[in-house]
């Protein structure tokens, strides 16, 4: 076992490798009255295109399919649902799929010990039917058209649809009610046993919980189920140009207020570790001194008219892409997309005003202590940290020493011209 | 023992709450106003919580402000208008980083609780009116605010079916007001409202973190500096509303999604001895993926996405809530409805019971761990004058009968069901 003692924050974080390869994360909260557990997987909606366990041959699987089986995990061999154990046991559970994830949680202020065991077993055995599985159809189906029907999700998605030309970031997680139509039982299971394995997924554990005895119970639990030795998992992703599939698009919706989102795609991919997080970091505050609440630029933008509190931006990188996203309602969509991209070229042309960069930092190591009181935070974001091979608990002292000369280089980079695109939604 | 170390203490008119607790890594200040919800000061109490955390004197645009929030290690200061049973509360904001863990600054804490009171007793104002500028920034912000509910579709068709459901009662009114209020609005006139609301409202100051009580209630008491303010408390006023025939309203709209929401009343409050048997019957019917409607209308019937109910224990309602193809309408209201009618009929198992049971304090218990949940579930005490502690809660929750869930369902009436559709073919 690992221990890791982050001083300055007061956090210590015991890390296990198992023998089959999972690994356990656990971090003590004095204090706090629940556990928060994450089970993740490595595999997420981009993950389309593999060489399935112990086969020879790619495979190109339906769009959507990560988030079905993450449905269709809930369900028992014995055709009970494991929402009704957790319920049990007092305990809340979810689960939820990213572009490169695909996490199974629990909550619980009891029966601590016999959650993190339900979370394990059912995570580590499948149980849907073939008739379970066109069942599954209908909910999803109405899960897609509930965010078809959500603008500010379909500005976003629109934009990413611009950004790229083939990559399956492109594609909106939940697929389609036409590509999951394709979905079978026996694709699921090609999906299921490539990438559940243990040597793919993390477990973390965070909460009023004796670190010791959680990895002792897990390492139990995992010694009792047999798995293979793995080979590493093949992925494959197109190659992706650096800039933008198109410039523009525009949906119309039954909205009253335009929406406008703007955004520019990362050029250079395959960054992990200090490299990736130093990065990341530079994105996030460059953003922040451009289009910040205390920017000049903020202000001047509220004072024409053309923000309001829905304005808000991003920044996303993982290994295979990376891209910002900047935007929100707004009366006037092209305007407002005029007037960003203008503040974005005088940032490249002016000097970095060392001030902002200061006050900008203070407050992100602000906000990182703030977001330290969530167990989901925590758990969530190590977990992701972990797969892009970085450490959660080095964001201060990174922020640190980031210096101005590190931000120009990434200002100069990042936002390119031939990488940006813009998604507009207006009244229908 | 309880859960939670909470000290209550009477500062200048105002009640100052103090939770001492090293769990957390910030120090948390919440302010709550609270008011009669009321057609002519809706509007006017909306603006105003916007106005107040938009500027101060000493920091007279947004960004100023901002900077100085910067400064201090990413505070934050927000504010938000909420509505509770009949009362409509104004809620402040400050958030701060914990001054131990930081290197190079040890005032955050002095700093926060100056910024709060400068909100209120230093605003941006001159000669009795607030800051023009600054209250045309924030009509304009309410005006998009009020607005943006039609573009969400789900808060829409909430708000719509309590339009309908409580019509002439004040829960109808909406509570970030209406936008034809905006324009009259005047900055002289919101700041004699604010003057008046500093005298009349019930004031509560909450202050979570790890904390020197003496020290900051030392603080308080310089700078929440009310003049001539006698310590005010509110009733909690409930009227209960009797059905007679559920009513049906259908709106049309280009939505793929088909918003399908019914509300039923069942007259029971948070000071109601049926109280607990009421948050019971609301876990079994849609609080949890374990109940009736997620089970039925999801699992089962394979119809939505999503299938919930929410019980509001202040006006007395259950709201149920579900999104599904237009054309399974029918189909979707019968199936609410037989799983209504089957916890009429008591046809619920003790395993469901217990589930419910063990996920309300679950849930109760989880609340402990954010400081603005934790904040609200002692204002609750304060709301509806309850002085019952965590303990009492967890107790009242486990004692619940199946009787009592059943003479809750007895009382409980659908008052009407409302579905936002697609346009037609």
């Amino acid at each position: 076992m690992k221990t890791e003692y982050f001083e300055r924050l007061q956090e210590t974080v015991y890390r296990h490798v198992l023998d089959n390869g999972l690994t356990v994360c656990v971090l003590p909260k004095k204090g706090f009255h629940k556990t928060y557990a994450t089970f993740t997987t490595q595999y997420g909606s981009i993950d389309n295109h593999f060489k399935p366990f112990y086969s020879e041959h790619w495979l190109q699987v339906p769009d959507g399919i990560a988030h079905f089986l993450e449905h269709k995990m809930f369900e028992q061999p014995d055709g009970t649902d494991v929402f009704q154990v957790f319920s049990r046991q007092g305990a809340e559970s979810n689960a939820f799929t990213t572009f490169t994830r695909t996490s199974y949680l629990f909550s619980s202020t009891s029966h601590v010990e016999k959650n993190i065991e339900t979370l394990l077993n059912f995570v580590q055995e499948p149980g849907f039917t073939e008739q379970s599985v066109e069942k599954e159809k209908g909910i999803i189906g109405q899960e897609i058209r509930m965010y078809n029907d959500n603008p500010d999700w379909r500005v976003y998605f629109g934009l990413i649809e611009n950004l790229y030309h083939t990559h399956p970031v492109r594609v909106d997680i939940a697929g389609t009610v036409s590509s999951i139509s394709h979905i079978t039982k026996d694709l699921l299971l090609d999906c299921y046993r490539t990438f559940y394995h243990p040597s793919n997924m993390v477990l973390f554990v965070v909460g009023p919980v004796d670190p010791e005895k959680i990895i002792a119970l897990v390492e139990a639990n995992q010694q009792a189920k047999n798995y293979d030795d793995a080979p590493p998992i093949e992925r494959r992703y197109p190659d992706e140009p650096k800039t933008a599939y198109q410039k523009e698009s525009v949906l119309k919706m039954a909205v009253q207020t335009p929406k406008c989102m703007i955004g520019f795609k990362e050029g250079r991919v395959h960054r992990e570790g200090g490299d990736l997080l130093r990065h990341e970091l530079a994105v996030q505050i460059l953003l922040e001194v451009m289009f910040g609440k205390s920017s000049e630029n903020y202000q001047a933008l509220v004072d024409e008219g053309l923000i309001d509190d829905s304005f808000s931006f991003e920044y996303t990188e993982e290994h295979e892409f990376g891209f910002s996203a900047v935007g929100g309602n707004t009366e006037d969509p092209d305007r407002l997309s005029e007037r960003l991209l203008e503040i974005v070229r005088a940032a490249k042309s002016g000097a970095l005003d060392e001030e902002s960069l200061h006050r900008v930092r203070k407050k992100k190591i602000g906000s990182f202590l703030k977001a330290l009181n969530s167990p989901e935070f925590i758990a969530n974001q190590y977990t992701r940290y972990f797969f892009n091979k970085m450490n959660l608990f080095d964001t201060v002292s990174a922020l640190e020493k980031l210096t101005a000369d590190d931000l120009v280089t990434v200002l100069n980079d990042h936002f390119k011209e031939e990488a940006f695109s813009q998604c507009k939604v207006v009244k229908k | 023992m309880d859960y939670i170390d909470e000290k209550i203490h009477p500062i200048n008119g105002i009640t100052v709450h103090t939770v001492k607790t090293d769990q957390f890594k910030t120090l948390t200040l919440v302010l709550q106003m609270r008011a009669p919800l009321k057609r002519d000061t809706v509007t006017k109490r909306a603006l105003l919580a916007y106005v107040l955390k938009s500027a101060t004197a000493k920091s007279p645009s947004t960004k100023a402000l901002q900077n100085r929030l910067d400064d201090l290690y990413g505070t934050t200061l927000s504010s938000q208008v909420q509505k509770r049973g009949n009362d409509h509360l104004i809620s402040l904001f400050v958030h701060t980083a914990n001054d131990r863990f930081l290197s190079g600054t040890s005032s955050l804490t002095e700093e926060s609780i100056r910024l709060l009171a400068e909100t209120l007793f230093q605003p941006h104002a001159t000669d009795g009116a607030f800051d023009e500028k600054t209250v045309n920034k924030e009509k304009r912000a309410l005006r998009k605010r009020i607005e943006a509910t039609f573009d969400d579709k789900m808060l829409y068709a909430n708000e719509r079916l309590i339009d309908e459901m409580c019509k002439d009662e004040p829960y109808a009114l909406h509570a970030y007001g209406y936008t034809e209020d905006i324009d009259s609005l005047t900055p002289k006139a919101l700041y004699d409202y604010f003057q008046q609301a500093l005298k009349e409202d019930e004031i509560d100051l909450y202050i979570v973190g790890d904390i020197d009580r003496d020290h900051i209630l030392s603080i308080i008491e310089r700078v929440f500096s009310f003049q001539g303010r006698s310590r005010l408390v509110h009733d909690f006023l409930f009227e209960p509303v009797h059905v007679t025939a559920p009513k049906v309203v259908k709106e049309r709209q280009d939505v793929e999604q088909g918003k399908l929401n019914l509300g039923y009343r069942t007259n029971i409050v948070a000071n109601d001895p049926l109280f607990y048997a009421a948050q019971v019957f609301n876990g079994l019917f849609g609080g949890f993926p374990h109940s009736k409607l997620f089970m039925n209308v999801r699992e089962k019937a394979s119809l939505a996405y999503y299938a919930a109910s929410r019980y509001d224990s202040y006006k007395g309602i259950i709201i149920v809530m579900s999104g599904i193809e237009c054309a399974n309408y029918e189909k979707a209201v019968a199936i609410i409805k037989e799983q209504f009618q089957s916890l009429q009929d008591g046809a619920f198992t003790v395993t469901e019971l217990d589930q419910t049971k063990a996920l309300l304090k679950n849930a109760v218990l989880e609340a402990l761990d954010n400081p603005f949940s934790l904040i609200e579930q002692l204002y609750r005490k304060v709301l509806i004058k309850d002085s019952g502690d965590l303990t009492a809660w967890l107790n009242g929750i486990e004692k619940v009968t199946p009787d009592e869930v059943k003479q809750v369902a007895g009382m409980t009436a659908l008052d009407t069901i409302y579905f936002l559709q697609g346009q037609e073919d």
